[in-house]
Formats: C-alpha cells, structure tokens, sequence
C-alpha cells in the first residue's frame, strides 16, 4: 500500500459501473449454474443402501481369506436381518472332490407344467416383481428342434397339448461357457463340479455375459429385487440365492445350497413326471452316467457352439 | 523446473479462462449445451437411483441406444486418423494446420464413449474392478477389456499429441519430433485397433448369428471412415465461418474424396450381407429379415433401416458425382452420410442382434424417454468439451493467445474471434 488511496468521488465512474454489472451478471450466472446443477442431482435424495463403505471396498471372491469371508457373510446376514427380518444362514460352500454335476431331462416325460419354473423362483430368492425366472420352458411342434418355432407363452387351460412337447431351458453349465470368457472383471468362473457361478458382489453389470449366452439363460437385476419377507428362503449360500443386488447378473447354479450338501435341485425335486435327473457323472453308479451310457439317443443344445454343455435331452418313455 | 511448472500452469490457466469468454452467439451455443447436459444429468440421477428398468432395454433385448451411440462414436474417434494418414505419410500440407481440429474431434468422441459405456453399466460403483492391478481385468480373453484398453490409451495418445503441438505453438517454440512423431504413427494404428476391437466385440459372440460374421469388422472400418471425416468437413465449415481461421476449400475437397471412397466401400459391404444373408436362406436370418422386413408382424427397425439405407444410396451417388464439389451438395452429402451411418451402426447393428433371443423369442425394444435424455446429455456434453477445445485451441492457432502475450490484459468478452463445432 504504497500509494495513497484516492479520495472518494462520490460519483462512480463508467468504469466502476460498467464492472459492477459485469461481476452482477457473473455471479448470478454462477448462482443459476449451482441451483440448476442441484436440482439435476436432487434424484440422488432417493438412494438408500445402495452400498456400503464394507461393500465398496470388499475383495474379489477369489482373493478372500477365511477370515474376510466370515466378515463377509457376517455384514449379509445383518443386511438380509434388517431388510427382511429374519437371520439368514449364509454358508461360502465349496464344491466337493470327485464330484462333477451333470443334468439330463427327459423330453418324453415333460408335460409343460412349468412346476420347475416356479420352485424354482421359490428356492433361490429371485426377484417376485418384476419376476426373475432361471427356467424357461418352450413349447415345440412335434418334430422340430428349431427354437425360432417355440412358443414361450403358451397358456392352455391344460397340458400337455396335443401336437407339441416341451422343453425346458435353463444354465446348461457348459464345459467352455463363452459368458466366462467374455466377462470383463471375473465375477463369473466355472467351478471344479462343473457349476458356472457368480460374485454378485462383484459383477459391474454390464451384460455381455448375457448377451454372450447362445442359450439365454442369465438374467440381470434392472431394478431393486422384490421379494416378499415370508417369501425369503433363509437356507443360503454366497454363490447360490443370497438376495442380490440392483444392477447385477444372476441365472441358474444347479441350487449349490442343496447341492454342495448333497440334497438334489428344487426343480428336480418339484418334477411331478420325473422328467429330471441329477447327479455326479464321475460316479459310474449314478442316475446321470447310467442314462449318458445307456441311453441310445441324448443331445445338447446347440451341440454346433461348441459349448459343451453339462444338460442333456434325452427321449425315454 | 518450478518455472516450466508455472509456466505451463498460466499456459492451462489462461486456456480455461478463454473457455468462458466469447460474444453472444458463443454463450447461447454453450448455455443451450449446458441445459442439456444437466437434463442428462437429472435423467441419469433418476437411473442410478432406480436402476436401468427406466431405460427401455430388459433380459431379451439387454443392450441399447448406450451400446448403439457408443459404437457409432468409436467409429468417429478412429476416423481422426484419416486426416493423420495424409498429413504424416503423404505429407499433404492442405491438412497439415487442421490434423489438430480431427484429433480433437477424437478426444471428445472417446470421452462421449467412455460416458455412454459408464451410463450402460449396472453398478457404476464398482468401475475399479476394471483397472488392472487393483481389479481383476479380464485380459487378454475378454474383448471388453481390451476394449477398455484401447479406448483409454487413445484417449492417453490424443491428448498427450494435441497438447504438446498446442503448447509449443503457445511458447512459440518448435515441436520436438521425437516428442510427438512416434505418439502420431502409433496413434494411427491404435485408431485402427479401436474400431476392429469394438467390431470383434460382437463378432465374437457365437451365439448370435447376426454378429457373428467376418464382414462386421470391415464395414465397422468403411463406415467410420466415411461418417467421421463427413463430421470433420461439417465442423471445419463451422470453423470457417465463426472465426478468422483460414481453410482452404482444397483442405475440405481432400476430406470429400476420403468420405467419397470409404461411401462406396461400406455400400459394396453391405450389398455383400445383404446378398450372403438372403440369397442361401437358411435358418440363421432372422435377425435380418427382423432388421430389413419385418418378422411375423414385428418391424420397429424397417423404416429406420431403409431411411439409413436410402441416405447412405444418396450420399454416395452426391459424393461421386462433380455436384458435390460444390460445399453446399458437399454439407449435404456429409449430413446425409452422418444420419445415415448412425442409424445403420447404432440401432441398426446393435438391437438386431438380440431380435430374436437365442431361444426365439421376439420382443421389441424402443428406447424410453429418460435414456434418451440420458444420451442427449452425454452428445451435449462431447459438443460442449469440443467447443471448448476449439476456443482453446483456434486463437493458439493464430497466434492470439500465447506466452508472448501472456502480460498484457486478458480479452475480456467477445473481441476475440469464436469458435463453435458443427451441429452433428
């Protein structure tokens, strides 16, 4: 402050007031500006649990001890508490030794009953609405494999219909799954009993695993899922039907929470036909390696992608 | 050491401020951009919060307008190495002074790229399980992460080119080859690698028959090279008429035989689909009789694939004939080529793809209103960071911002000369 300060005019000069309009409008621009970047971000009021700090920085299932798995399990079966109001049994099962899971169902005994479908929904915890559903049954003209002439709606006053036969789709766990490939982060791998899985908390939910699927087969969480409090299946398993998330991919697992502990899948079970059999193919005494040695005819689906699959067809009165 | 820091912090401080500095044309351009973007921002609150069921996609048709517009401006970003290839291997000196205007137009295109995939994904929270070292990147058997690679590598190579020739224009100071000539070669195989991976992204897929196909990568390549340097011919015109920046009609003619080849290359592509498709009339059509004719009462996309086809038809023929040697056929030709390429790569490629599922049903998809805010936004955006760019860039150009002047008083409003990009 070396020069002296001008005495005040009293009168403000062009400049001055040329400025001051000049600074006016500026921060009044500024003020609309923020006002109008609030109210674009207003929405965000609405978020609730989307996650948490525990959640953001958990590790990849694959990289987790022992111990940050139990804190894991510990931090779902307290959300599911709260969300749902009952505790939950969490396990992290792994798959057993010797033992690979194979599928095979019979398309002569299935009626279209769709009794799978819905049990299945039941065991695993999916979404009541919208409605997520693992299974997808087509109903087929006889004599045609060509899925472009299935009919996924069907809705008669009873089935079986005369002329048609129904198979149902659902994960064909296969040998060289291409959603495994294509999935940018590793939140899905196949496991040593053949199980193709998922890390919900790990997917970032970009669906090119869906949209690598040649039997679509996976489903993804467009919004939060919705299921009722007496709905809930408490018996659950990290990568089986825990609830999941918004955002996230899910699709059959063959039931790993009945199947890692030696109990059959809940559609299998639900089969009112007996169209369904299930078991370990590298047990020569099982159901499935008797019906893949001596069963004259059994396909995969879409045996050309060469995917391999770990569910097969077979015709059998 | 602390001086070059200084120095190239007045250098950044002095391109933001002239970034908010223009005449009135200027500011309603931007303003208009800015409400967009908060539309887009307010449309994607609403998604984050409910998730992607406000959008129009679901389990059957599971990718969308995000993917299409995604798709389509990877095409442009790699296009920028159509004005590179002539400048730095054919020493074309008409396009020497306005390579820069092309890598910048790459620049923003990769940043509207990475905001449609970021909006696409369903837990935008768990980004980081991409970056490698600390995720679990996916290399080198998921395409999507080399998308992830290339995309923000040529993005890294874009910038680090355009703002090293723009700062030492600023200094006035000669560029040092061996800081940026090696950074241009390997950008222009990078810009090829971008395109083809986006293009193996959907090629790769098996199951999806309508993807599945050698031609993709190709036509990927012919398309971009048309629909891109036809958006950098709009955006010089632009350029030409808004500020004092000299352009040579020879300099727009050169982009005009470019966009003419690559036209006549993608329409032989296509007509060889086309015929491969239609002509042996297995089973694996339906996809395309879905795209071009309709399948059992469903044709949502025949209007729209036929309006790009025309367009396309028009472009071309405008393109060969010496009509559009004229600017006036030539902006058309361009804006013909645009819609038309945007149609056909976007929605045309994408939503077939699932129409029908792999078990054969047919649903269809339009996109909803708020994903189309959403994508509104995010093309605002881009326009909005590459109008910025030019403002910054255009007086650099001239001359008129640099170190020289760096103590004399800042140009306060609309004096100086403004640059606005073209209404794409």
């Amino acid at each position: 402050m070396s020069q002296p300060l001008q005495p005040p005019t009293g009168i403000p000069d062009e400049t001055d007031r040329l400025m001051g309009r000049r600074n006016f409008l500026r921060s009044s621009a500024a003020f609309a500006g923020l006002g109008a970047l609030a109210a674009s971000l207003s929405p965000l009021r609405d978020l609730q649990d989307y996650t948490s700090v525990d959640e953001f920085v958990q590790k990849y299932y694959k990289e987790m001890t022992p111990d940050d798995m139990s804190k894991v399990i510990k931090r779902i079966e307290d959300q599911v508490q709260r969300q749902y109001g009952i505790r939950p049994h969490v396990r992290d099962l792994k798959p057993m030794d010797g033992v690979e899971f194979v599928y095979c169902l019979n398309l002569t005994r299935c009626i279209g009953c769709r009794k799978c479908v819905h049990a299945c929904v039941a065991e695993n915890n999916q979404s009541r609405n919208p409605e997520i559903q693992y299974i997808r049954v087509l109903k087929l003209p006889h004599g045609s494999m060509d899925v472009d002439k299935a009919d996924h709606l069907y809705n008669p006053p009873a089935v079986p219909e005369k002329g048609y036969f129904y198979m149902p789709v659902q994960c064909q766990q296969c040998h060289n799954p291409p959603c495994v490939k294509v999935c940018p982060v590793h939140a899905t791998w196949q496991e040593k009993d053949g199980i193709t899985v998922i890390d919900y908390d790990w997917c970032i939910g970009c669906r090119y695993c869906e949209a690598a699927c040649p039997y679509w087969a996976r489903r993804f969480n467009f919004t939060k899922p919705d299921i009722p409090k007496e709905r809930l299946n408490p018996n659950m398993a990290y990568l089986g039907n825990r609830p999941r998330k918004q955002g996230v991919m899910e699709k059959c697992h063959f039931c790993v929470q009945r199947t890692r502990v030696g109990r059959y899948p809940a559609c299998l079970e639900v089969c009112p036909v007996g169209a369904r059999k299930f078991g370990n193919i590298l047990d020569p005494e099982s159901e499935v390696s008797y019906i893949l040695r001596e069963k004259r005819i059994f396909i995969q689906l879409k045996e050309e992608m060469g995917t391999n699959p770990r569910f097969f067809y077979y015709f059998e009165k | 050491m602390i001086r070059a820091a200084k120095d190239y912090l007045t250098f950044l401080w002095r391109c933001g401020r002239i970034a908010f500095v223009g005449d009135w044309r200027y500011y309603a351009w931007m303003g208009g951009l800015t409400v967009f973007c908060l539309l887009g921002l307010h449309a994607y609150c609403i998604q984050f919060v409910h998730g992607l069921i406000v959008t129009g996609m679901s389990d059957e048709v599971s990718w969308g307008v995000y993917i299409a517009n995604f798709t389509f401006l990877v095409g442009v970003a790699a296009a920028a190495v159509m004005m590179v290839i002539p400048v730095y291997i054919y020493d074309n000196e008409e396009l020497h002074d306005l390579v820069i205007f092309g890598e910048l137009l790459a620049v923003a295109a990769i940043i509207m790229c990475l905001a449609f995939v970021t909006v696409d994904l369903g837990r935008p929270d768990r980004f980081w399980h991409l970056i490698p070292g600390i995720g679990q990147l996916n290399f080198p058997r998921s395409m999507l992460s080399w998308d992830v690679i290339v995309l923000n590598g040529y993005l890294l190579l874009n910038v680090h080119i355009c703002g090293y020739l723009l700062y030492s224009r600023y200094q006035n100071r000669k560029p040092s080859k061996w800081f940026y000539i090696p950074f241009v070669f390997i950008a222009i195989f990078w810009a090829v690698s971008i395109h083809t991976v986006t293009a193996f992204l959907y090629v790769g897929l098996g199951g999806r028959p309508f993807w599945n196909s050698s031609i993709v990568g190709p036509r990927f390549l012919a398309s971009a090279f048309s629909a891109g340097p036809a958006i950098i011919i709009l955006a010089l015109q632009v350029i030409r008429r808004v500020t004092q920046y000299h352009i040579t009609n020879k300099a727009l003619l050169t982009l005009r035989s470019i966009v003419q080849v690559s036209m006549i290359i993608n329409v032989f592509l296509l007509i060889n689909e086309i015929f491969k498709e239609f002509y042996s009339g297995n089973l694996h059509v339906a996809s395309s009789r879905y795209l071009f004719l309709g399948l059992d009462g469903f044709h949502a996309l025949v209007p729209w694939i036929w309006t790009a086809i025309a367009f396309n038809l028009i472009s071309m023929f405008l393109l060969i004939l010496p009509l559009s040697r004229s600017l006036k056929w030539l902006d058309l030709a361009c804006v013909l080529c645009i819609v038309g390429i945007w149609i056909e790569k976007g929605m045309g490629l994408v939503i077939p793809g699932f129409i029908p599922t792999p078990l054969g049903a047919l649903i269809e998809y339009t996109p909803s209103m708020n994903e189309t805010l959403v994508c509104l936004g995010i093309w605002a955006f881009g326009l909005l960071c590459y109008t910025i760019f030019l403002r910054m860039s255009v007086p650099i150009l001239q001359g008129t911002l640099s170190k020289s002047n760096e103590h004399l008083p800042e140009p306060d409003s609309g004096a100086e000369p403004v640059a606005a990009p073209a209404p794409h």
